[in-house]
């Protein structure tokens, strides 16, 4: 052995703040999985992180074509960030089609790793590249890491047992671990997935290890390789952290709010892309009771759930833009027969199928009045990922206390990013509980639709409670007894009384506090999950010495009661909203104040350097 | 579910004024539903009719039950989500063929194949009523009505063949007019185990007169209704001289005499396959001639609910109790110190 070459290590690591990669390839090339390996790897780590996956509404597009390629970026931070970056300091492709993709969001002088087998000349000709890339100079102002990532990949796993085509799968593990050996990431945490998740298929487990193997040594042995970057762990509260995306999030929230209300969930719906994954989780989950009802339409989903409603469960149901477009009449029952319910919109792109992998917040008026007649419901939205669960339960509060139905509106960006989540206490979860109506409340007998003096909340009496049987439905309903009623007088009674009960939950919403900058010339407004880019760029803002005072709705419907005050004391408001000015809408007409409208309808999230550029522009002016 | 207190109809009937056309079958309808709910002794607070959109669909206003008035076609999925929720509930639809067939025709079929445990009324008139006489989808082709002056081009449902081939476990066909019959059948549905489909003839006076006379009328119907019996060969008209001979999958009507006893078809509602039911309901596409009335089937299958609760108690079996805190932190964790 002593004639062997010595190898030694030859690695100069460079200490970053933060940095964001993005994997990008063909929707085959197992990108997503890529990147979420990194990003659990790098969340154990310590960093704060935050990711943005990216893939086509086509489950196989064409191989090779800028339409297939999917991608996971995935910002990295030892400290709190609230973005998954402007631009990727890293670009991982796998093929043509994927850096032709993405090329143009790379930073400047920004490293490009590619896997220089798939850049042959059919790749090429499918990506629309007269000449190589990698050869013709174009890629002069980055930093190029060429690889064979497929013949490493192939001699790696030899020994593996798995044969043909299928050991090519195994490089985006290749991948992941050069990546891995670039940012310094412990391997441990992705070895124990690989041997956790393919424990039952030993030579995808064994050719997965090899490849992941190879690819971090290729890195180590490599002089190409020898600069590499460490983020420290980032300084975060102490606490126990999981990494969390926003649909687990959400259907933990449907979960932890059953809980919360003592009431057992009965999750209704009909697959969507973003909004199955919620389904997936919630029909995982037996054991805490949960009733999850693949229906066979959007109309039967919002159905069963309302009758679960009706039936004294925590009924919820999960769509996105389409879905929620075929359950408006049974919301409007919902209104009608003021059963509580929770509709979640996990909002796309539109109109009609539009953009069904792609973010938007183009639902907003949807919401608020995308019903026939006069049909009033709390609206109420998610801002991150982790957020989703705390949202969930007070749109679910809402949604019991007041017997009404509720619309939580998520987004595609928040559904399927993920951030590290410290684990909240759940024995501190609020009692969102309401009693069942057991008695009768009258001398007349019971009658439905005797409210609260105060709330205006009509009783929930559940079948199965002797002498408190009652009709209700869709017909307009006569104040107290609630049966069937033509009375002009009644209907303008009931249609006000439905209106001033939504409108009073503003007494039981927090008001908005502006705790910094309270005394500048501009307010930004946002709400959803433009909440990262947002803050992003106000920071940036105000680093550079400016003053930016900011608001982020959580509550959308009614808004929180000194929301008019608040907009009538800046000189400027700006409403970043990713549809064509839903809020700025809302707010102009209902405060009469002259707030300007910022629009992104590209079916991806604000970028931070644009809010920042947006409230200089205004700031300057 | 069966109450130690003796109940009369009047128990079941509510304050509302009922407001049906006057000789609208539904009353009769309505007079069979209560007197079998008494006389099995239910608990009223036990049973929820729910219903959608139509004349008949107005039904749960004069139920002294839970019930819900809901929206067009829709009954059956506001009822799925009532039964999975709550198995100790009787959950009962009230639907018209509009509301079942044509609007709601995709609810009925699935909750039907589901086995969800429902009982689906279908009054079918073969009209739209409520919104004053249109055709529906069991109109009989060519029928003129204010939206067909030139005759209905629409071939009809035949709502049993519908449901026999949407995997009903129970289906069965009767009249308005039947009491007896109608509350035998009404019985039989509540005992089963599963989605019940009853299909009942209901006559229209206003926009549909006399639909169903081949059936109803004293004359008539003793030449035209075959009764069909669980175990007993399918005999009817004067002195059961006609009968049904099913043969390669198709029924016809032959002369009992002509053929003998021996070769008629002997009813079997609980037959494995649903063939020979489907083959009876096939002898009359919109009853105008020989129909068959009763339960064309009556099997056993799991239904819905029960086997998610089945699954619900073996996730707890194997699992324990649904801990949060542990479910979060399933996909791993880190832990940050002060």
């Amino acid at each position: 052995m002593s004639e062997a070459p010595t190898i030694e290590p030859i690695q100069d690591t460079e200490n970053v703040h933060v940095v964001a990669i993005r994997f990008a390839g063909d929707s085959g090339d197992g990108m997503q999985l890529a990147g979420t390996r990194f990003t659990e790897a790098s969340a154990i780590f310590g960093n704060d992180l935050a990711t943005f996956p990216n893939f086509p509404a086509e489950i196989r597009a064409p191989a090779g074509t800028l339409p297939g390629v999917s991608s996971f970026q995935v910002q990295i931070a030892d400290r709190d960030i609230l973005t998954p970056g402007d631009q990727p300091d890293v670009l991982v492709a796998m093929n043509p089609a994927a850096l032709k993709a993405n090329l143009a969001d790379l930073a400047p002088a920004g490293t490009i790793v590619i896997n220089s087998n798939a850049f042959d000349e059919r790749n090429l000709a499918r990506a629309g590249y007269p000449a190589n890339p990698i050869e013709d100079g174009s890629l002069d102002s980055y930093r190029v890491l060429s690889v064979p990532m497929e013949d490493l990949t192939k001699q790696a796993v030899e020994g593996s047992g798995l044969k043909g085509r299928g050991v090519l799968r195994s490089k985006n593990f290749f991948a992941l671990g050069l990546m891995a050996w670039m940012f310094n990431r412990p391997i441990d945490t992705t070895l124990e997935w690989i041997a956790k998740y393919y424990g039952k298929e030993p030579d995808v487990k064994a050719a997965n290890e090899l490849a992941f193997r190879a690819g971090y040594n290729l890195g180590e042995t490599t002089e190409m390789f020898r600069h590499t970057y460490t983020v420290p762990p980032a300084e975060m509260p102490p606490g126990t952290y999981t990494n969390v995306t926003g649909n687990q999030a959400l259907a933990w929230g449907i979960i932890a709010a059953g809980q919360a209300a003592r009431l057992p969930v009965m999750y209704a719906s009909y697959p969507i892309t973003p909004a199955s994954d919620i389904l997936h989780e919630l029909s995982r989950h037996r054991n805490f009771g949960v009733r999850t009802f693949q229906a066979e339409d959007e109309i039967a989903a919002v159905g069963a759930a309302l009758g679960a409603a009706f039936a004294g469960h925590l009924g919820v149901t999960g769509t996105s833009g389409p879905g929620l477009a075929l359950k408006s009449e049974t919301i409007s029952l919902a209104v009608m027969t003021e059963l509580p319910l929770l509709i979640v919109d996990v909002q796309r792109g539109g109109p009609s199928t539009g953009l069904p992998t792609k973010t938007e917040q183009a639902d907003l008026l949807m919401a608020m009045y995308g019903r026939h007649g006069e049909a009033p419901l709390p609206v109420v939205s998610v801002s991150s990922p982790s957020d989703a669960f705390f949202a969930t339960i007070e749109a679910v509060r809402i949604a019991l206390k007041y017997m009404t139905p509720v619309i939580l509106l998520s987004d595609g960006y928040i559904a399927t990013s993920a951030e590290p989540w410290r684990i909240p206490n759940l024995d501190s979860l609020p009692d969102i509980s309401v009693p069942f109506t057991t008695t009768t409340n009258s001398e007349a007998g019971f009658l439905p639709y005797l409210r609260d003096p105060k709330t205006l909340v009509r009783p929930w009496a559940v079948p199965g409670t002797p002498g408190l049987q009652h009709r209700i439905g869709g017909l307009e309903k006569e104040d107290r007894t609630g049966n069937v009623s033509y009375t002009p007088a009644n209907h303008e009674l009931m249609t006000q009384l439905r209106e001033r009960k939504i409108a009073q939950i503003a007494d039981d919403i927090p008001e908005i506090v502006i705790d910094t900058h309270a005394d500048a010339d501009v307010l930004v407004i946002g709400w959803g999950s433009s909440y990262g880019a947002i803050l992003a760029g106000v920071r940036r803002v105000r680093n550079n010495g400016h003053k930016v005072a900011r608001v982020h709705l959580r509550h959308l419907n009614p808004f929180p009661k000194n929301l008019g005050e608040i907009l009538q004391r800046y000189p400027k408001v700006l409403v970043p909203e990713l549809n064509r000015g839903h809020l700025w809408r809302l707010l102009r007409a209902d405060f009469l104040v002259d707030a300007i409208r910022y629009s992104k309808v590209e079916g991806r999230p604000f970028k931070a350097a644009e809010i920042e550029n947006k409230l200089m522009e205004l700031i300057e002016s | 579910m069966t109450s130690a207190t003796s109940y009369t109809r009047q128990d079941w009937q509510t304050d509302q004024e009922v407001r049906w056309c006057p000789g609208c079958g539904d009353y009769t309808i309505l007079a069979s539903v209560q007197n079998f709910m008494a006389d099995l002794g239910v608990d009223r607070e036990n049973v929820v009719f729910v219903s959608g959109i139509g004349c008949a669909s107005r039904f749960p206003y004069y139920m002294n039950t839970y019930g819900m008035h809901g929206i067009h076609g829709r009954a059956p999925a506001i009822a799925s989500g009532i039964a999975v929720a709550r198995p100790d509930l009787s959950v009962w639809v009230v639907t018209g063929d509009g509301d079942a067939l044509s609007i709601g025709g995709n609810h009925i079929i699935h909750a039907l194949r589901r086995n969800i445990n429902i009982k689906v009324l279908l009054f079918n008139n073969q009209i739209y009523g409520l919104t004053k006489g249109q055709y529906s989808p069991t109109s009989e082709e060519g029928k003129k009505t204010k939206s067909s002056p030139w005759g209905s081009i629409d071939h009809p449902f035949n709502p049993v063949s519908l449901a026999l081939g949407a995997e009903a476990t129970f289906v069965a066909r009767t009249t308005d007019m039947d009491r007896p019959g109608t509350q035998e059948i009404l019985t039989a549905a509540y005992r089963h185990q599963g989605s019940a489909f009853v299909e009942i003839y209901q006559n229209c006076n206003v926009f549909n007169d006399k639909a169903f006379i081949a059936l109803t009328g004293k004359e008539e119907r003793d030449v035209n209704k075959i009764n069909l019996a669980h175990g007993k060969p399918v005999v009817f008209g004067p002195d059961d001289s006609r009968g049904v001979v099913i043969e390669h999958g198709t029924a016809r009507i032959v002369d009992v005499a002509e053929v003998g006893l021996d070769a008629i078809y002997v009813h079997d509602a609980t037959a494995p396959s649903a063939g020979a039911a489907f083959a009876l309901s096939r002898l009359s596409h919109t009853p105008v001639g020989p129909t068959p009335m009763g339960i064309f089937r009556n099997v056993e299958r799991t239904t819905y609910e029960s086997v998610l609760q089945q699954q619900i108690h073996d996730a707890l079996e194997s699992r324990g109790p649904g801990d949060l805190r542990a479910l979060i932190a399933s996909s791993g964790t880190w832990t940050v110190g002060e």
